[in-house]
């Protein structure tokens, strides 16, 4: 075989080894949306199929909504105060520092406070129920809710995510309510407005759906949160190193899932397409 | 013509991708009966109970409970069936958020919609069947030895007065003395309720013990079944090298 055949045949090697590879990720990607899909609608049925289990969606509600606002309060509060000065810095070279409140008010309400809890209640609650979950998997815990007539579904998947689905949008309005207080804390203390004004200027532009739409993103990303960590820890593989795995996979996937759906409920909500 | 067998597995085939576990597993036992499936580790044996349970969906074959096939029972009817099983799973399995009692009482509170007095009552009452005192009631699994955690899971798998109960490695990380005390402790309950088991194990003192009928599985196929008692004369040299522990002989180590 000549040096130049040797050549086209190597390329030509290359080129479907590279097909395959796309084809075989194609396929694995398009397998995990469907298995994703099938749970969500399982978990999705048993949250609304009796019987629901009242002692555990309270310890779920108390465990993401209660045990998550210091750091959604943290969080959002320093988002507030950062944004109130980015914003007086930056609009005082046109003269603008009065539409300030309505920068922070508007900001925190419409993104900052549901995005930013969504991703730190991803990493408390998203990993943390990825985890349990997992290691329930690893140790049968969840092969012995079966055999104890109980749906894993039913018993672990559908109280995390209704209380998620619901916890969110109750952090994210004392989110709201807390950041709007940081840039006004700053605003007043810190930059010498007067707090009358401030204060009318934060409620002069601020619309309901304003909230409303912050308050959907907010039910949205916390049942992406729940929904991934339960998907991942129910789907763990053996071992500490696949708990390990579920753990990090779901708070990863629940971050760009989030950030993605953002985009699209913010286009959705303020742009009605 | 014989009485209909209380559990019988029939030609069960499964395969986890290139994997064939199971190849045709044929099985039956009696009602109040004691069957130990014996075997190495990675035969099938696990595969084989979660496949009974509905925990593992076989790919062929009948599995049949009461006469009634059970592969193909819809969530509902399965439920139905899971009421009459009990496991006891070879790492314990208890739910480590709940008290030891919780744990025991899992299946009247959950499954029999029990009030949780009354199933405290009885949890209690059955942890002191399996040697414990109602001080470890209120503590929780981690608390506890890896006996203990044993026999709080069997206190948990006979709760509910199950018809058939599973017994998966009952023996395996425990020390002698905790081993047979686990297996006087298996035999009275399942007596007592009246049970029909079965059990996998490679602890051959264990199913010597426990067992009315032993099977040998290897490869996914049971390849001997008969009384306990002639498992030392089984003119099987498979089962005569599983028994005695032999490196050499028919069965290989896996490589």
């Amino acid at each position: 075989m000549s040096g130049a055949e040797e050549k086209t045949f190597s390329m030509t090697d290359g080129f479907t080894g590279v097909l395959q590879t796309l084809g075989k990720t194609t396929l694995a990607f398009f397998a995990a949306v469907g298995r994703l899909a099938q749970f969500a609608g399982h978990s999705i049925y048993h949250c609304f199929a009796p019987p629901i289990f009242p002692r555990l969606l309270l310890r779920q509600l108390i465990n993401i909504g209660f045990y998550s606002l210091p750091v959604v309060g943290l969080t959002t509060l320093f988002t507030g105060m950062v944004l109130a000065l980015q914003s007086y810095s930056g609009f005082s070279r046109f003269s603008a520092e009065g539409a300030i409140a309505t920068v922070v008010v508007l900001s925190i309400t419409r993104e900052l406070s549901p995005v930013l809890a969504g991703l730190m209640v991803a990493g408390r609650v998203g990993a943390s129920i990825a985890a349990e979950i997992g290691t329930m998997r690893v140790t049968e815990q969840i092969d012995a809710l079966t055999t104890l007539s109980t749906n894993p579904f039913k018993y672990l998947i559908a109280p995390r995510l209704i209380a998620g689905t619901l916890m969110l949008p109750a952090l994210v309005l004392i989110g709201d309510i807390i950041g709007v207080f940081g840039g006004y804390v700053v605003s007043i203390y810190s930059l010498g407005f007067i707090p009358e004004n401030y204060l009318h200027k934060t409620w002069e532009y601020l619309e309901r759906m304003d909230v409303i739409s912050g308050l959907w993103k907010a039910a949205t990303f916390g049942f992406i949160v729940t929904l991934m960590g339960c998907y991942h820890g129910f789907n763990s593989d053996r071992g500490a190193q696949g708990v390990g795995a579920a753990t990090t996979n779901a708070v990863v996937s629940s971050s760009i899932l989030i950030l993605i759906s953002n985009y699209f409920l913010t286009q959705l909500f303020f742009t009605g397409k | 013509m014989g009485a209909v067998p209380k559990l019988e597995l029939k030609g069960v085939y499964k395969s986890f991708g290139s994997n064939h576990v199971l190849r045709g597993i044929d099985i039956a036992i009696e009602k109040g009966k004691s069957l130990v499936v014996i075997g190495g580790s990675g035969t099938g044996k696990s595969v084989m109970i979660k496949s009974v349970l509905g925990i593992v969906h076989p790919d062929k074959g009948s599995i049949k409970v009461d006469g009634q096939e059970t592969t193909k029972l819809k969530p509902r009817e399965r439920d139905f069936f899971m009421k009459k099983f009990g496991m006891l799973f070879q790492g314990g399995a208890l739910f480590d958020s709940l008290a030891v009692w919780e744990n025991v009482a899992f299946g009247l509170i959950q499954g029999k919609a029990m009030d949780r007095k009354e199933a405290k009552n009885i949890a209690i009452e059955k942890l002191r069947s399996v040697g414990l005192s109602p001080r470890v009631a209120d503590l929780f699994p981690a608390e506890l030895s890896g006996g203990m955690q044993k026999r709080v899971g069997l206190a948990r798998a006979v709760a509910a007065s199950p018809e058939i109960i599973f017994f998966d490695e009952p023996t395996t990380g425990l020390d002698p003395i905790m081993a047979d005390v686990i297996n006087d402790l298996i035999v009275s309950a399942s007596k007592e309720l009246g049970a029909t088991t079965l059990s996998i194990t490679h602890d051959m003192a264990s199913a010597r013990k426990i067992a009315d009928n032993i099977a040998m599985i290897y490869k996914g196929q049971i390849i001997w079944h008969g009384p306990a008692k002639d498992i030392d004369h089984s003119g099987n040299e498979y089962v005569d090298q599983f028994i005695r522990g032999r490196a050499e002989g028919p069965i290989k180590m896996e490589t």
